[in-house]
């Protein structure tokens, strides 16, 4: 149950700089009004950023070529599929791990 | 009170009243990826030489999953600590998009509110916010607060935890519960798309497209998580360019 000074100075300057991208937006948007432009560009940023991170997870960029991870990407394809179905957030969790937990305990 | 849950569950259609307990209740459905994410966290950190206390004061005052993986990573390896924080800082600036995203719902709360709820701000707090205001078209504090501090407390515990028994599971990665996370952002995706209407739904059907090939592309020059940022700004900006 120790640290060092070196490591909590570390800490807090980990915090600090994932504290100030959070943080900066919600002030920002109340001393300036953001521009008609602006908004309209924020409203595709949810479904970029999250097909994004989806996508991310599926690439495997340690080889010489980008690939696709194989047991991600067949992971995939039931979840998208119970995601589509059921339109649930927790049934599309639960169906992914398992669908992981099959494929890495079986194949 | 289990007369309004139930009203919430079969008209979600319509805008639900600002509380709390509800904003607990619609973090639910994530905690499982917090929780093994989280536990998956303190295992590594145990294995990469953190101490418990390390581990916690990295899940409550960096609270970001990507970026402490990063930073065991790092530390591990003995990356000098300007490599380690320029690193967190690069990794977590997707936060930037997704704060000034919800941001806009929340002008009418004083700076102090506002900067607990930026404060807190993850990928799955921000995928559900985004999803309810697809919805519903407006956000409320308490209920962003409800949300926030599930999630936020949900995860130190869940890291810590991971830490103090880490040493007894040397592989939690075979139980599938790292998959939770990306499981996560499939079903968030796909709930957003299913709150746009039919000429939008194709709109973005072609930008999600945009997204693999770009990303795919930006893959082999940068670091992935610098390529998810790019991808996102220039497939946005497509996206009001087509936009009709």
């Amino acid at each position: 149950m120790t640290t060092t000074f070196m490591m909590f100075l570390l800490i807090l300057g980990c915090a600090f700089v994932t504290w100030l991208p959070r943080v900066i937006p919600f002030i920002l948007v109340r001393t300036i009004e953001l521009p008609k432009v602006v908004l309209r560009w924020l409203q595709f940023i949810p479904v970029c950023i999250l097909s994004a991170l989806v996508f991310q997870s599926l690439f495997n960029t340690e080889g010489k070529f980008v690939t696709l991870h194989w047991e991600s990407t067949i992971a995939f394809v039931p979840t998208l599929f119970i995601a589509l179905w059921t339109k649930s957030l927790s049934k599309t969790v639960v169906a992914g791990v398992f669908t992981v937990a099959v494929l890495r305990n079986f194949f | 009170m289990t007369t309004e849950i139930k009203e919430v569950k079969d008209i979600p259609k319509t805008a639900t009243e600002d509380s709390f307990i509800q904003g607990m209740k619609d973090c639910i459905p994530t905690l499982l990826g917090y929780i093994s994410i989280g536990f998956a966290f303190g295992v590594v950190g145990i294995a990469s030489n953190l101490s418990i206390l390390e581990i916690f004061l990295l899940s409550a005052l960096v609270y970001a999953g990507s970026a402490q993986f990063i930073f065991a990573g790092l530390y591990v390896a003995g990356a000098p600590m300007s490599v380690i924080i320029i690193t967190t800082f690069i990794v977590n600036l997707r936060h930037f998009l997704m704060s000034l995203t919800v941001a806009p719902y929340f002008t009418r709360y004083s700076t102090l509110r506002n900067v607990g709820f930026g404060s807190l701000m993850t990928d799955e707090t921000f995928g559900v916010a985004v999803t309810k205001a697809g919805k519903e078209k407006q956000l409320g504090g308490r209920w962003m607060d409800g949300l926030n501090l599930t999630a936020y407390l949900t995860w130190i515990a869940s890291c810590v935890v991971g830490g103090l028994v880490g040493n007894w599971i040397p592989n939690p990665e075979r139980w599938g519960l790292d998959y939770a996370l990306v499981a996560m952002f499939i079903a968030l995706l796909v709930l957003n798309l299913a709150n746009a209407s039919k000429n939008k739904l194709m709109h973005y059907i072609k930008l999600i497209g945009c997204v693999f090939g770009i990303l795919y592309i930006l893959s082999y020059f940068m670091p992935s998580h610098l390529a998810v940022l790019i991808t996102t700004i220039i497939v946005a900006t497509i996206g009001v360019i087509t936009e009709k």
